[in-house]
């Protein structure tokens, strides 16, 4: 194992840096400005049973020191992700590629994952149970035990490889719904996801967002999304992947010492393109900067 | 090919009301090949703690032969102000070109470049490569009073310039799709400016079988056609992001009610 390598539940990574679903497309948006390749991995956008045309605008509000979004998972459905995109970027890219999974229901979440399973190149699914935007099912399956744990118990039937539930920070407690994933067989839990927000255009007197409300993301959601990933490492045992408002390799360090197994980059690719690889290098420096042989050394001292 | 460059500002020239004119070059390096007419770039924002995004701004002038980009900027904003605002040697980090851009297939026969407000940013270096490549641009601009009539010596350079303002202080009075060159003779029109006025082209354009391309300028976050925040509604596609399948479209591609 390399110094920044990292597993996660026998998925290695060559090191810590992800990004995340929504905010890096497949990749190939990014290919002229950065490396890809030096990354982790990609967690590909949300992908659902059906193509999905999304939310009307506005979809997006700027906030400081983030971002509102109510995207509402457009993507054109698994079956065109396998046929066209999965081939052109598994070529294009050697880096691991990981598809987050969305659903209305447990049934869709099934059958996605039972469509990816045979895919050689996709050896970890995210399963979104914690988009806020949906109006049915996503938001609702995360904020309760019961959903969580619901979803998770059926995609660990139809998905054999290694399994990451990315969790709503929306919730009384994040650890009772970490635990409950984790006691379904989870190999992992991501979070978090956005927070619930809102924005109002006081000149027009209405709404920002087409749909209200929407998911706050950015620096901004930091000191809440580090929270959850300390207690969270703190309740269960499966590894923890850390995201919000991640921008720089401090802020992935103190994830990782707050125990995080890996980080994703989200929003921080819209302002800087290379962030992600950035922080790739930069973990790489600080780890010969302070005689680490291993990434893990500082994993969870918090 | 998409870079991500630092460049800095070498003169910036305050214009009538809350415009600016930016001209920067490289700080490295000279300016990249290929920017074409209607593409636009991403600016970054720094010390401004109410903005956190990048600013999309049409590329007004790709000058080669300077080695400049010319940014026209309207103070709208946050972002936009620390733009204005700027001074001789100030560095801003910029994604670009991105985009697609106009269409500068041959054509036989006039060709109307029409633009409100800041709209008309693109339409110059529009202008320009038009009549580089043999053809015969015009400009058509309006905008509600002569103060927001911008750049007009320079479109100048490149063809006729037909005006109107709302109040009558420059040019026809009226809205710019009165102007008596709608009358006349039009082979192609390439549009930019407010949503109603570039609707009301189209609508002309629709009407009497000109083909017409507008810009678009929804809110956007990442410009790369990753976070599909800025999408628009398409005939044959569907909801498809502006800052990669626009900003320029064909109107008849768009789900407009003309």
């Amino acid at each position: 194992m390399g110094t920044l390598s990292v597993d996660i539940a026998g998925l290695r990574l060559q090191n810590p840096v992800l990004t995340a679903s929504g905010t890096f497309g497949y990749g190939e948006e990014f290919e002229d400005l950065m490396d890809v390749n030096s990354l982790g991995g990609i967690i590909v956008k949300g992908t659902t049973l059906h193509p999905r045309q999304g939310n009307p605008s506005v979809r997006m509000a700027e906030t400081p020191s983030g971002m509102l979004n109510a995207v509402g998972l457009q993507n054109k459905g698994v079956d065109y992700f396998i046929e066209h995109i999965y081939p052109r970027i598994t070529q294009k890219f050697s880096t691991e590629i990981i598809v987050n999974v969305a659903g209305s229901c447990v049934a869709d979440y099934e059958a996605v994952c039972e469509k990816l399973a045979p895919l050689d190149r996709i050896r970890a699914v995210e399963i979104n149970i914690s988009c806020p935007n949906v109006k049915q099912g996503g938001m609702a399956f995360g904020t309760t035990c019961q959903g969580a744990a619901e979803v998770t118990k059926a995609v660990r039937k139809a998905w054999p490889k290694t399994l990451i539930m990315k969790l709503s920070p929306n919730v009384t407690s994040i650890t009772d719904i970490a635990k409950a994933v984790e006691a379904e067989g989870a190999d992992s839990v991501s979070l978090i996801n956005t927070l619930m927000g809102m924005a109002v255009d006081v000149k027009r007197r209405k709404a920002v967002l087409s749909t209200i409300t929407g998911g706050l993301s950015g620096p901004c959601v930091k000191p809440v999304a580090l929270r959850m990933v300390w207690q969270t490492a703190k309740a269960v045992s499966i590894p923890v992947i850390g995201l919000g408002g991640i921008s720089s390799t401090e802020d992935a360090l103190e994830f990782i010492m707050a125990g995080a197994t890996a980080v994703q980059v989200g929003t921080a690719s819209f302002v800087e393109p290379r962030t992600a690889e950035m922080i790739a290098h930069g973990l790489a420096d600080y780890c010969r900067d302070n005689g680490l042989s291993s990434i893990s050394e500082i994993r969870g001292i918090i | 090919m998409t870079q991500i460059l630092d460049f800095k500002v070498r003169s910036i020239e305050r214009l009538s009301g809350a415009y600016a004119l930016l001209k920067l070059s490289p700080c490295a390096g000279s300016l990249p090949e290929g920017i074409a007419p209607g593409q636009f770039v991403q600016v970054r924002i720094e010390d401004s703690p109410s903005t956190y995004l990048r600013r999309p701004i049409s590329v007004c002038m790709a000058d080669y032969d300077a080695g400049e980009l010319w940014l026209l900027v309207r103070n709208a904003g946050a972002g936009t102000k620390r733009m204005v605002e700027a001074k001789e040697g100030d560095v801003f980090n910029i994604v670009m070109p991105l985009g697609h851009g106009f269409s500068l297939e041959k054509r036989e026969g006039s060709i109307l470049l029409v633009g409100g407000g800041v709209g008309v940013a693109p339409l110059l270096y529009l202008g320009k490569a038009l009549k580089a490549n043999g053809m015969k641009p015009e400009f058509a601009l309006g905008a509600r009073s002569s103060a927001d009539l911008l750049l007009l010596d320079e479109f100048s350079k490149y063809g006729p310039v037909h005006l109107t303002t709302e109040d009558g202080s420059l040019g026809e009075k009226g809205f710019i799709i009165n102007h008596s060159r709608f009358s006349e003779e039009i082979s192609h029109i390439a549009c930019c400016g407010p949503t109603p006025m570039m609707k009301a082209v189209a609508k002309i354009a629709k009407q009497r079988g000109i083909s017409c391309e507008v810009s678009l300028e929804n809110v956007m976050a990442c410009g790369l056609g990753a976070c599909l925040c800025c999408v628009e509604d398409t005939a044959d596609e569907g909801n498809v992001c502006v800052c990669k399948e626009g900003p320029v479209f064909n109107a008849n591609r768009l789900k407009w009610e003309l």
